[in-house]
C-alpha cells in the first residue's frame, strides 16, 4: 500500500497513532501532581517537537544518506520563516500561500548554496554551508533589514496590506479558517489534554513528510545516495554523476528545513535572524546523531529528545529539587541537591551534552541502535532457533 | 582500425617517465593483455583511458571518438568498464545494491532523479542483477554487506558490476590477484565464456601467465613505461626480450 512494503508501512502507521495519541501520551502524569513537570503535551511543545521533526527529517536525506554534513541548515530555516511571514503580511493569515512560498524560497536558497558549497567535500563543504549560513545571519541583521525588520525580527502589523483578508477572516493564522491556536480541552479525572489544531495541523505535514522521506530512502536516488556516501570514485566509473545527485539532496533537505521554517512562522507569526544561527545549525546536526543519521525514525526521535531536554529539565530548580529531596535528613538533602543543581535549570546543555557523548561512544548509530539492540535482546530470549533461519552475517535492512 | 587506438601517449610524474610513447591498438571483439613487470606503468595506461589521468601528450581514441577531456563518467558511458586493480565496490551497500546500481546507470544515463520509484520494483534490472549474481556464484551472497566480502569475492564483485553494464570495452587490472587457484580458474571459465557470448572486447592486465596464455588473443609487453613488443602468445612465450624484461618474475 502507498508503495511501501509491510515493514515500512508500520513504522508509518505506529507513527501516526503516536502522533494522533501524543497530547495523551505526552500527559501522563495528572495535573497538579508532583510529577506534572515531567509532562510534555502542551501546544506549543509539541509543535516544537514535530517541526524539529520535520527540520531534522530532511537533514537526514542529506547527511544520512551522502554523508555530507552541512552546518548551515538553519539558514533555509530562518528563509522560509521570512517567506511565511511576508505571506501573512502581503495577502493574509491563511498558512497555505506562506508554507508553499517558504517550500519554493528555501529550494531556490539551497540550489545557489548547495552549487556552490558542493564543489567541496568534507570539512570544506560543512564549512563553506556554515560561512553561507553565518553570512546569511549577518545579513539579516544588517543590510537586509528592510525585508527581515533586523533586531526586531518580522512580524505582521496593523498597516500591512493583506490583500486577500476577508471581513470575517481571523486576524492570527489560520488553515481556511481553523486557527491554529484553537485548542480543545479535555478533562478525564485528574488528567487535562489539549488537543490544538495547530499541532495536529503540523503532525499532518510531518507525516507527508515522513512518507516522503521512506520513499526516498527506499528509491533508486536513495540508493545512489547512499553510493555517494561509500564510494564517489566508483560511481563515477560505474557512469553515474554524484554531483547532481548530492546538490538534488541538498535541495530537497533544504525544502524540509524551509517547510519546518514555515510551520514555525504560521505557528507564531514571527520571524527572527536567530533561527538562522549557527547553534540552530549545530541543533539539527545532534538531533540526528543522537537519534540515528541514516536510519528513518532516528531524526525524529533525536528532534524529540533534545527538545523535551531543552524545555522540560531547563525548568527544574533548586527548589523543586529541595521538594523532591526533602525525605532526606537535610544535610543529606542539600548534598543531593548540591550534586543535581548543575545539570539542570541552565545546567541542561551539560545533561545533553553527557548523554549526546554516551550516545556517540557506546551507540555508534544513536537511539534506534539502542532500540535495535534492547529488541534484538527480547527476541533472542524469545526464540533460541531464530537464527538459523537467517544467512550469515545478513546486512541490517537500511534505516530501520 | 581496432575498437581502441592509443597513439603516442605519454605521462610523466615529476621526474618519473611513466609512459614513454605508448602506442597500442585493440582489436574489436579480442582480448588483449598487457603485461610486464611492477611499475611497468600498466595501471597508469588503464588511467589514462578512464579519465583518471591526462596524458601529457598523445590520443586515446574510443570507437573513432577521443575519450581526452571527457569525465570518468562520460567515457563510462560511451561504453568503457574498468575492475580496479584494488577493488573499488559500494563497501556500505549490499552485493545485490552493488549490482544494482550499474543496473540503473546503464539504463537512465549520469543521473536521474527517480526518487519515488522502488528499487525493488524494477522488475527487469532484478532479474539483470540476479543472473549476473548466479553467473558469478554469488546469489548466496547477494544481502551481504559488501564491505564483508572476501578480496576475492570483491573482486568478483567488481567484475559483476562491471559485466552487468555490457560494456563494449572491458578493462581489467589484475582481475585474477588475490583469489584462490579454483577461484582463479573459475574466473578464466567465465571471462570466456562471456567472450563467446557477447560483443566484447577486453583489455586486461594480469602478471599470472596461466590467465594470460588461456584468454590473451594478442599480448603487450611494457617495460618501464614503453611497449617492448606486441604479438601472439604463441610468439611472445619464447620471446627473448621478455625473458628479459621479466627476469626472475613470473615463470
Ligand atoms: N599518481 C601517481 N603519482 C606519482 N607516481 C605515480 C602515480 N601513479 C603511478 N605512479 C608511478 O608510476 C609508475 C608506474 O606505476 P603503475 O601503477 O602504472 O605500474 P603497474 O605497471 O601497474 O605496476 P603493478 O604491476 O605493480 O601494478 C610507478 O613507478 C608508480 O610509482
Ligand atoms: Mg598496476
Amino acid at each position: 500500500m502507498l508503495g511501501l512494503d509491510k515493514r515500512d508501512l508500520t513504522l508509518l502507521a505506529i507513527v501516526a497513532v503516536l502522533c494522533l495519541c501524543a497530547p495523551i501520551l505526552l500527559n501522563p502524569f495528572p495535573t497538579g501532581s508532583e510529577l506534572a513537570q515531567f509532562n510534555a503535551g502542551y501546544p506549543d511543545l509539541m509543535q516544537r517537537f514535530i517541526i524539529f521533526g520535520i527540520f531534522a527529517i530532511g537533514f537526514n536525506i542529506l547527511f544520512g544518506l551522502t554523508g555530507y554534513l552541512s552546518f548551515g541548515h538553519a539558514a533555509f530555516l530562518g528563509v522560509g520563516s521570512y517567506a511565511t511571514v511576508w505571506m501573512f503580511k502581503l495577502l493574509g493569515y491563511n498558512i497555505v500561500p506562506g508554507i508553499l512560498l517558504s517550500l519554493l524560497v528555501s529550494g531556490l536558497f539551497a540550489l545557489a548554496i548547495g552549487y556552490i558549497s558542493l564543489r567541496r567535500s568534507g570539512i570544506y563543504f560543512s564549512i563553506l554551508t556554515l560561512a553561507f549560513a553565518q553570512m546569511s545571519f549577518a545579513l539579516a541583521y544588517s543590510v537586509l533589514s528592510p525585508i527581515t525588520n533586523g533586531e526586531t525580527g518580522l512580524q505582521v502589523y496593523g498597516t500591512d496590506p493583506q490583500y486577500l483578508m476577508g471581513p470575517d477572516s481571523p486576524n492570527i493564522p489560520h488553515l481556511f479558517g481553523l486557527e491554529m491556536r484553537a485548542t480543545h480541552f479535555i478533562e478525564v479525572g485528574p488528567w487535562l489534554w489539549q488537543f490544538n489544531a495547530g499541532y495536529y495541523f503540523c503532525a499532518v505535514v510531518m507525516l507527508v513528510a515522513f512518507y516522503i522521506a521512506i520513499r526516498i530512502f527506499r528509491s533508486p536516488f536513495g540508493m545512489m545516495l547512499r553510493a555517494v556516501k561509500s564510494n564517489q570514485q566508483r560511481m563515477r566509473y560505474t557512469g553515474l554523476n554524484p554531483r547532481p545527485y548530492t546538490l538534488a539532496a541538498f535541495v530537497i533537505s533544504g525544502m524540509y528545513a524551509g517547510l519546518a521554517g514555515g510551520l514555525m512562522a504560521s505557528m507564531d507569526p514571527l520571524a527572527g535572524a536567530e533561527r538562522m544561527q549557527w547553534t540552530a545549525s549545530g541543533e539539527v546536526v545532534l538531533m540526528t546523531i543522537l537519534g540515528g543519521a541514516g536510519t528513518l525514525i532516528g531524526p525524529v526521535l533525536g528532534a524529540g529528545m533534545i527538545k523535551y531536554l531543552e524545555n522540560i529539565l531547563s525548568k527544574i530548580n533548586d527548589s523543586i529539587l529541595h521538594q523532591w529531596f526533602s525525605f532526606l535528613p537535610d544535610g543529606l538533602e542539600d548534598a543531593a541537591v548540591f550534586m543535581i543543581h548543575p545539570f539542570i535549570g541552565k545546567g541542561w546543555h551539560l545533561t545533553l551534552g553527557i548523554i549526546f557523548m554516551l550516545v556517540v561512544i557506546f551507540l555508534p548509530g544513536g537511539l534506534v541502535e539502542g532500540g535495535q539492540r534492547i529488541g534484538r535482546l527480547f527476541r533472542r530470549r524469545g526464540k533460541a532457533s531464530d537464527d538459523a533461519v537467517h544467512p550469515p552475517k545478513a546486512a541490517p535492512h537500511v534505516g530501520e | 582500425m581496432g575498437i581502441l587506438e592509443v597513439k603516442g601517449v605519454n605521462k610523466r610524474f615529476g621526474g618519473l617517465q611513466a609512459l614513454g610513447d605508448v602506442n597500442l591498438s585493440v582489436a574489436e571483439n579480442s582480448v588483449h593483455a598487457i603485461i610486464g613487470p611492477n611499475g611497468a606503468g600498466k595501471s597508469t595506461l588503464l588511467n589514462c583511458l578512464v579519465g583518471k589521468l591526462i596524458p601529457d601528450t598523445g590520443s586515446v581514441m574510443f570507437d573513432g571518438q577521443s575519450v581526452l577531456g571527457r569525465t570518468p563518467h562520460e567515457i563510462n558511458q560511451m561504453g568503457i568498464s574498468r575492475v580496479f586493480q584494488t577493488p573499488e565496490i559500494f563497501g556500505d551497500l549490499t552485493v545485490f545494491e552493488n549490482v544494482m546500481i550499474p543496473c540503473f546507470a546503464r539504463r537512465d544515463g549520469a543521473f536521474r532523479l527517480h526518487a519515488f520509484e522502488t528499487v525493488m520494483n524494477e522488475q527487469s534490472l532484478v532479474e539483470q542483477a540476479e543472473e549476473i549474481l548466479t553467473d558469478m556464484n554469488m546469489i548466496d551472497k547477494r544481502h551481504m554487506h559488501s564491505a564483508s566480502l572476501s578480496r576475492g569475492d570483491k573482486r568478483r564483485l567488481e567484475m559483476a558490476m562491471c559485466l552487468v553494464q555490457e560494456p563494449r570495452l572491458l578493462l581489467l587490472d589484475e582481475p585474477t590477484a588475490g583469489m584462490a587457484r579454483a577461484d582463479t580458474n573459475n574466473t578464466i571459465d567465465l571471462l570466456r565464456e562471456i567472450k563467446e557470448k557477447r560483443d566484447i572486447t577486453m583489455a586486461i592486465i594480469e602478471h599470472d601467465m596461466h590467465v594470460v596464455f588461456s584468454l590473451a588473443d594478442r599480448i603487450t609487453v611494457l617495460a618501464q613505461g614503453t611497449p617492448l613488443v606486441e604479438d601472439i602468445p604463441e610468439k611472445i612465450k619464447g620471446h627473448p626480450k621478455v625473458q628479459e624484461a621479466y627476469l626472475g618474475q613470473a615463470q
